[in-house]
Order: structure tokens, then C-alpha cells, then sequence
């Protein structure tokens, strides 16, 4: 049973969130072990292993770049830990460019604005990529899907960067 | 986590850090990689003689410490070398000499990838 299936949902990649929680709730509080003090050893243990599946199958389909990621690998393409590296010049300089600006921005002059103005363009390009898979996904081109996906890493690796340079610019 | 004495000096002394000014100099091979994984990214640039030996590397990493390490790392190797020496550069040869552990194998790979890259930029300005 695929991580959709447990929440009675079929695979997509629009999701509806207080949905999803509504339906995580119900699964939680149906497999909760207090449910099951008084049964066997062996129905506990099965209730558990159940209790800690619908815990991480609603982990990874709340977070959108998880929910993309697992959804591929439904199609048998599997992105999670591989080690390939990529070799798209173009984005690749933006990369460096949106790193650059990273960096700078304690050295700006108004950094509050600086940190909105990166996070706001951070955004939107996550945003726009995220459409971009949608479509792709929903044509059935799973394998430029997955560079989507590969490439969305690199905006949640920023994103959190981002919200760091902001926890130490804050400190001062 | 703990890293290697080795990563540590290359982290804390990175050698060869920039670019080359003029990047479309026929002498000069860029290469750009990056790892989804860790969202790590990397540029290496070779300078090459006419002799086709590799006369000086530059390199700008933005990743972890492993990651800066290995990029700081292949770009000593690297020089000196002929094109074909430096592409049969294995990652694993960087992971061994600064010890890396098996979650931080891919920023050697990276820096594989970066050298071999530049030297592919490298051949098709020249070509």
C-alpha cells in the first residue's frame, strides 16, 4: 500500500493540506497504541509499525519537494540520496549568482530588505518550478520531472540558507 | 560530525580560491556542477599551456566543508598535469586522502565531475 492509499487519496501532486491533517488525525488516533493496552503482543507490535507508517507517509506527502520526490518514485524513479551531480550551465550561474547574493547580504545596506527581496525572488522561481513539475508530471514525463525535482533541491538548500543568514542577522 | 584534519585545513585554507578574469580565453576551461543532494555548487576553472600541461586551476565552491576541501584539493592535484592525467582523476583517490566519510562521498564526486567538465569546456573551445 503506497503512501497515498493509507490516506484513501490517489497519487497527485496537488494536495489539499487540512485535508490531508484531517485524514492523518483519523488514522492516528484509530492505530493509537492506547488503543491496544489490552491485546496482544503481537497486535500492539502491528499497530505500532502501522501507527509509525502513517507517521512518515504524512511527513513525506505534507512538504511539497517530498511530495514530488515520492511521487516519482512510484514511477520508478528514484531521487532521494542518489549522487548524481548536474550539469545544467545556465542554471547552475543562477545558482551562483542567488549564492553570491546569499552572501552579501550582511554587507547590505538595509539588510532587512535585501533578506525579503532575495526570499520573495526565491519564491517565485520555487513557485515556477513547482508548475513546471506539475505539468510534467501530469503528461507523464516523469524523467523531466525529475530534473525538476533535482532542481527545486537546490531552492530548498537556498531557502534554508536563507532563513539562517536571517536567525544571525536578527542576533545583532 | 567530525572531519578530518585534512578537510579542516583545506576548509580553513582553501587553495586557489577565484576565477580567471577573462573566461573566454581559449586557454581557460570552465567547469560548473552541482549536487542536488546537498544543493551544493561548484566552478573549476583550468588554465592550460599550449604544451597542454595544466598550468594553474581556480576554483568557487558553495557547499560544506567536504565539499569546499575537495574542490581546494583537486585544484593542487590537478596542476602540472597533462588533460589526460587530470580526467583519470577518481573520486575515490579524493575521498581517500581526506578521509571522507560515506555521506560526504558525493562532494568528491562533484569536484570529479567539475574537472572533468572543465576539461570538456576546454576541448570544445579548442577544438
Amino acid at each position: 500500500m503506497n503512501y497515498f492509499e493509507l490516506f484513501s487519496l490517489t497519487p497527485s501532486y496537488q494536495l489539499d493540506l487540512s485535508d490531508l491533517a484531517g485524514r492523518y488525525r483519523t488514522l492516528q488516533s484509530q492505530f493509537h497504541p492506547d488503543k491496544f493496552a489490552g491485546e496482544s503482543a503481537q497486535a500492539q507490535a502491528i499497530a505500532m509499525q502501522r501507527a509509525a507508517q502513517i507517521n512518515d507517509a504524512y511527513q513525506t506527502l505534507k512538504t511539497p519537494l517530498n511530495r514530488a520526490q515520492y511521487l516519482l518514485s512510484l514511477q520508478g524513479i528514484e531521487l532521494a540520496g542518489e549522487q548524481q551531480t548536474v550539469s545544467d550551465v545556465e542554471f547552475l550561474m543562477l545558482q551562483m549568482e542567488l549564492r553570491e547574493q546569499l552572501e552579501s547580504l550582511q554587507a547590505a545596506a538595509d539588510p532587512e530588505d535585501a533578506i525579503d527581496k532575495l526570499a520573495a525572488r526565491l519564491n517565485k522561481d520555487r513557485r515556477s518550478l513547482s508548475d513546471d513539475f506539475e505539468s510534467a508530471y501530469n503528461e507523464g514525463h516523469y524523467q523531466q520531472a525529475g530534473d525538476i525535482v533535482r532542481k527545486l533541491k537546490f531552492y530548498a538548500r537556498l531557502e534554508q540558507q536563507l532563513q539562517q543568514a536571517e536567525e544571525q542577522l536578527l542576533d545583532f | 560530525m567530525a572531519y578530518s584534519d585534512k578537510v579542516i585545513d583545506h576548509y580553513e585554507n582553501p587553495r586557489n580560491v577565484g576565477s580567471f578574469e577573462d573566461k573566454d580565453d581559449a586557454h581557460i576551461g570552465t567547469g560548473m556542477v552541482g549536487a542536488p543532494a546537498c544543493g551544493d555548487v561548484m566552478k573549476l576553472q583550468l588554465k592550460v599551456g599550449d604544451d597542454g600541461v595544466i598550468e594553474d586551476a581556480k576554483f568557487k565552491t558553495y557547499g560544506c566543508g567536504s565539499a569546499i576541501a575537495s574542490s581546494s584539493l583537486v585544484t593542487e592535484w590537478v596542476k602540472g598535469k597533462t588533460l589526460d592525467q587530470a580526467s583519470e582523476l577518481k573520486n575515490t583517490e579524493i575521498a581517500e586522502e581526506l578521509a571522507l566519510p560515506p555521506v560526504k562521498i558525493h562532494c568528491s564526486i562533484l569536484a570529479e565531475d567539475a574537472i572533468k567538465a572543465a576539461i570538456a569546456d576546454y576541448k570544445k573551445k579548442n577544438a
